[in-house]
């Protein structure tokens, strides 16, 4: 389980996060929500060290992520980010089996291939795609490669930084329908962050509202349309009328 | 009052620029302390490492023996042109080999190194940081100073003398081809006051000036990269700012390794 107590991040004047309180239960699916630059990636990358919050604590299965072994720590993670943030200087299985290669996870050079080759076609890429470079391949490939990565070492827990951003209406279909079957056969628990409803739907089985450095609203995914919440009803219907300044 | 306020002012910015300046210096010195201390805190990346070196060292030997073998012609140009005003042209081979191993081959070598290093490394992890591959090799549990730093550094202190020393012998023979040529020397007697005058130390001296010259390169390239701003406009400044430091820290470094080595 992973909590967030009163978590508080600033960059100078620009107060991100200011007392972030979230409980992401195991084995199930959290989707973040809120407009951009409302602080979901902070939140994510605070969770993972990537960025240190000013204040507050976050833990895992209660216990501090800031101290006890940083690559233990990791190693229960898999990421897949908004870009993809695949390494160009390598082909594509490679990146797959990033962590197969090296550090305490690392296998035979055949074995890690073979893993990457079953990770590839798991998430409908051919063979012949793992011989290739990343700038070769279609922004949907790139996702799709990134997800293999995110699962090639078979994480307990997946986050999902804007999975679908940038692709055509099928191509987000193919990657919410992948996440959600990868996610229920692995038993991961899974972090998205998004902005896409349709995602939201496909995904989730809790949704937290991020909104002015707070978690606005969270809960079930079926209570969300009746929730009552005046910012949530207008960010889920889209709405440029409400409470939420559509100039930010 | 009024009139201080201008002279407060200036005092202030130098002041800013000062503190600037200094709090730069240390965070580099912590970063080039990290980067050497990561060498003896496993694991080590031969792949990169081995990457590194044929991309800092191998791939630099075309431009690097170019600048030599021009600069070794030039050289024994000017030397015998000045040498003959006072009938001293027969200096020319043994100014060429010292002139070359002491000062050029090492710093016009760094100096091109430079050019061609720094940029491709500050662009490179530059990119690597504004598309998140950083944020990601963190998330799969590798140290981004350890992957991309460490095997990069390492590769320019160890392959850029290597470079200074096949330059030099490019920039002599560069010397040696004006001088029979151009200047009417003989080949064996140029070749001759070429090794007579030549010393060890001379040689030796100019590689340890590759080696800090290599490492300040790619520490700098590293550095900026790491600390690239957002977009295509941030890199661009990162890759300038990198080749900047690096020219104006070799001829820096150059001046007092000249003295420690040379003062007497």
């Amino acid at each position: 389980m992973i909590e967030m107590h009163d978590v508080h991040k600033a960059f100078g004047d620009n107060r991100v996060l200011r007392g972030v309180n979230l409980r992401i239960e195991s084995g199930t699916s959290m989707v973040i929500i809120g407009g951009s630059g409302t602080g979901k990636s902070v939140a994510l990358k605070c969770i993972l060290g990537l960025i240190e919050p000013d204040a507050g604590m976050i833990t895992l299965d209660g216990r501090d992520v800031t101290k006890g072994d940083r690559d233990a720590f990791l190693a229960r993670f898999g990421m897949l980010f908004q870009g993809g943030a695949l390494f160009d200087s390598l082909p594509v299985w490679q990146n797959v089996a990033f962590r197969l290669l090296r550090g305490r996870l690392k296998r035979p050079r055949d074995e890690a291939r073979e893993i990457a080759v079953e990770k590839l076609r798991r998430v409908g890429l051919t063979p012949e795609a793992a011989d290739k470079y990343p700038a070769e391949l279609s922004g949907g490939m790139q996702k799709r490669v990134g997800l293999a990565r995110a699962i090639a070492a078979e994480p307990e827990i997946i986050f999902f930084d804007e999975p679908t951003t940038g692709l055509d209406p099928i191509m987000s279909g193919v990657i919410n329908d992948l996440i959600r079957e990868i996610v229920t056969e692995m038993g991961a628990t899974a972090m998205t962050i998004t902005h896409d409803m349709t995602s939201v739907r496909a995904i989730a089985d809790h949704v937290a509202m991020l909104h002015d450095g707070v978690i606005q609203w969270s809960g079930p995914v079926e209570q969300m349309d009746d929730s009552g919440d005046p910012y949530l009803d207008q960010f889920i219907h889209g709405r440029a009328e409400g409470p939420i300044e559509a100039v930010r | 009052m009024k009139a201080l306020t201008p002279l407060l002012a200036l005092m202030g910015a130098l002041g800013h620029n000062v503190l600037a300046a200094l709090a730069m210096m240390g965070r580099v010195t912590i970063f080039a302390a990290q980067t050497v201390t990561f060498l003896f805190r496993p694991p080590f990346y031969w792949r990169e490492f081995g990457h590194a070196v044929m991309q800092i060292g191998w791939l630099s030997l075309p431009v690097v023996g170019m600048t030599a073998l021009f600069t070794g012609g030039a050289l024994a140009l000017q030397i015998y042109a000045g040498g003959s005003r006072f009938n001293a042209e027969t200096v020319v081979p043994s100014i060429v080999a010292i002139g070359i191993t002491r000062e050029l081959g090492p710093v016009l070598g760094g100096l091109m190194v430079a050019a061609r290093v720094a940029s491709s490394v500050a662009a490179e992890i530059g990119t690597m940081k504004v598309t998140e591959q950083i944020d990601a090799l963190v998330t799969l549990s590798t140290h981004p100073m350890k992957y991309l730093t460490l095997p990069r550094v390492l590769a320019g202190t160890l392959s850029v003398p290597v470079l200074v020393g096949v330059g030099d012998a490019i920039g002599i023979f560069g010397g040696y081809i004006v001088g029979i040529t151009r200047l009417e020397f003989n080949a064996a007697a140029y070749i001759h006051n070429t090794v007579d005058f030549l010393e060890t130390w001379d040689v030796v001296s100019g590689l340890i000036k590759g080696a800090a010259f290599g490492f300040i390169v790619t520490l700098m390239g590293c550095y900026y990269g790491m600390h690239s701003g957002r977009g295509a406009q941030g890199v661009g400044r990162a890759t300038k700012a990198a080749v900047v430091a690096a020219s104006v820290l070799i001829l820096a470094a150059n001046y007092v390794l000249t003295e420690v080595f040379f003062s007497a």
